[in-house]
């Protein structure tokens, strides 16, 4: 069963990366392939695990700012910042459909 | 005292006693360093500010104030623990040129007590891979490759046969700590390990890897993978040291809530001599296919050894070991999908030059800055986190996530203290015969035997054991139960007594260490 182009365009959109090339999509199938033989497991009455230390009790601290104010430290990292500011292009542009977007998926 | 001389036994002694001093260790290392750059096991060395810290060390000693047993030791960092002012890259172009503004709480500790940071180790990127190859600074060699060992049993094709071409991997993803270790450059080195990073280079390079339990270090500041995996690893030449490094890293961290609120108390290991009350279990399903004769023949041979020193060892079984690297194959690509999100060229990182909108900025970015690997698990994670996937996938994996710890749970309760298995499938590969198969069939193959233990969040250690038939270092792993660490390591530092495995013999080594040679005089185990 291959993954039709819509999944994995819709994949590309929600993983904001690539397949690249035929390659790419090999890769998940082969990675799905590959988990299905999970199913050949009896998981009946099984609970799902979250986390190996799950009969203890998280950790949670005293709503207390114990640190901070290191605004300078921080964004220092970034490569464009304006003031206190991160810069980021327009937000309300959606990713382009597939037509328009220059991804290999679209000689699929 | 010798760059390869155990740091409690030795080096810790002979610093305290002035017979060498942290400036001298730190110089011999980092000179050392710079003539076995061919590894390519560093991809920063800090060699001002590990000066700096040896200095101050030197201070310390002399007023006879020393901060602990790791004053004035060199040791060196995986490059996916961020550490202030150090660049920290994950050996990927997306965070070449960040500089981490924090320490994790492991180096913290670590520089706390007065430990000298020597530089930051290569990896896979974002330490997904089982080779040490796939980072964007390109592979690690292992120093076995290079060793009297292994050029004595390597036979030329040719003549005209290019040397170079032969070397082998270091295994991974904490290859360049491996490497560091066993190479003398450093007295310790820390690794991480979510499906057996820190066993598998540890066995490849003929170091001791210890997997703590999950819960037991912390993990803020170790860029995450799978974060209920994730363990920080612990790489040495012998049981002893890393027992040491366990002692002064483990403990409750407010900064990081997965880790245990348990007292830990730092231990020295006891000299074991008698082993009649110890049940070893060797579990069946380790017998793996691809499981290399030599291999096996040792795991039976080790087998024996406590048998005929007198514990009880039985067979055991862990019936769903076959289905564990599926789990974890799913389980691992499902929290990569999310770790990886926050890589959006924002806050930190590479950034791409497309700025018209913030989404094709983003992916962008991601497309110039994550490697084949990367990307792959990334859109696998997302494609079995799909609402249509999540229950068949996802879900899935956590119920057989489930029966995997309930094996080792029913064996632990059935009287084995603890697990005899092999650590990987064979001796290390040669570099152009392990880049014949792709990362993810690679891992798949190589982590079969260490990931269980990760599923299962138990302590595990790998304990170099033997030379194989090609000169190269084969190691066995022992498996423990939570917390239990007192007791693995006790067993592993008498399983290591029994095996005296052999020293390298560095040509790079040799000319640089002008202390006496250890001449082990050693049973060879094989």
């Amino acid at each position: 069963q291959k993954v039709s182009v819509e999944v994995l365009d819709h994949l590309e959109h929600l993983a904001l990366v690539d397949f690249r090339d035929s390659e790419g999509v090999e890769r998940l199938q082969k990675a799905i392939q590959f988990a299905d033989q999970l199913h050949e497991v009896n998981t009946d009455g099984v609970e799902p695990m979250d986390s190996v230390l799950e009969d203890r009790c998280l950790y949670l601290r005293e709503d207390d700012v114990t640190e901070g104010n290191c605004t300078k430290e921080l964004l220092e990292n970034a490569r464009e910042t304006v003031e206190e500011y991160f810069v980021a292009p327009p937000g309300n542009i959606p990713l382009e459909k597939l037509e328009g977007r220059k991804t290999y998926l679209q000689g699929s | 005292a010798a760059l390869k001389d155990a740091l409690r036994s030795q080096v810790s002694a002979a610093l305290k006693e002035g017979r060498v001093t942290p400036t001298e260790l730190c110089q011999r290392c980092l000179a050392l360093i710079k003539s076995t750059k061919f590894l390519n096991a560093y991809i920063t060395v800090t060699e001002e500010t590990a000066l700096k810290q040896a200095e101050e060390s030197e201070e310390r000693y002399k007023r006879g104030q020393p901060l602990g047993i790791l004053d004035g030791i060199p040791i060196a960092v995986k490059d996916n623990f961020n550490t202030a002012g150090i660049e920290t890259t994950c050996a990927s172009k997306m965070l070449k040129g960040y500089i981490s503004p924090y320490n994790a709480t492991v180096v913290q500790k670590l520089l706390d007590q007065g430990a000298v940071l020597l530089g930051k180790t290569n990896l896979d990127e974002f330490a997904m891979g089982s080779g040490s190859t796939d980072g964007v600074f390109g592979p690690v060699r292992n120093p076995w490759s290079y060793s009297k060992q292994y050029k004595e049993k390597s036979v030329p094709k040719s003549h005209s046969e290019d040397k170079e071409s032969n070397w082998v991997i270091t295994g991974g993803s904490s290859g360049g700590s491996a490497a560091a270790v066993s190479s003398f450059t450093c007295f310790a080195a820390l690794g991480s390990d979510t499906g057996g990073s820190t066993r598998n280079p540890a066995a490849h390079c003929g170091v001791v890897g210890l997997k703590p339990t999950y819960g037991l270090i912390s993990r803020h500041g170790l860029i995450p993978l799978v974060n209920s995996m994730d363990v920080p690893g612990i790489l040495t030449r012998c049981v002893d040291d890393a027992a040491v490094l366990l002692g002064s890293l483990a403990g409750h961290d407010p900064k990081d809530s997965t880790t245990i609120q348990d007292d830990f108390k730092p231990f020295e290991l006891p000299d074991l001599t008698d082993v009649s009350k110890l049940s070893v279990g060797i579990p069946k399903e380790y017998n793996a296919p691809g499981l290399s004769s030599e291999i096996l023949a040792l795991w039976s041979k080790a087998a024996d050894l406590f048998k005929n020193a007198g514990a009880k060892v039985v067979e055991v079984s862990l019936p769903h070991t076959r289905y564990s690297i599926v789990c974890y194959h799913v389980l691992c690509t499902a929290e990569v999908a999310s770790n990886m999100a926050r890589f959006d060229g924002l806050e930190y990182g590479h950034r791409s030059d497309v700025k018209d909108s913030t989404e094709s900025m983003y992916a962008a970015t991601r497309r110039e800055g994550f490697n084949d690997v990367v990307r792959g698990r990334i859109l696998s994670g997302n494609y079995f986190l799909l609402k249509q996937n999540y229950e068949k996938y996802f879900v899935k994996a956590q119920k057989v996530r489930r029966l995997i710890a309930n094996d080792f749970m029913k064996v632990f309760r059935s009287g084995v203290d603890i697990l005899l298995t092999p650590t990987t499938l064979s001796d290390a590969a040669s570099y152009t015969e392990f880049i014949q198969e792709d990362n993810r069939t690679r891992s798949a193959q190589d982590d079969i035997l260490t990931q269980a233990a990760n599923m299962a969040g138990l302590p595990a250690i790998n304990v170099p054991t033997a030379l194989s038939e090609r000169g190269l270092p084969v190691g066995l792993q022992f498996i423990g139960r939570s917390f239990q660490e007192k007791q693995l390591l006790t067993v592993a530092k008498w399983f290591e007594k029994q095996v005296q495995f052999p020293v390298i013999q560095l040509e790079e080594v040799k000319r640089h260490d002008n202390g006496v040679f250890q001449h082990q005089k050693s049973v060879s185990f094989s």
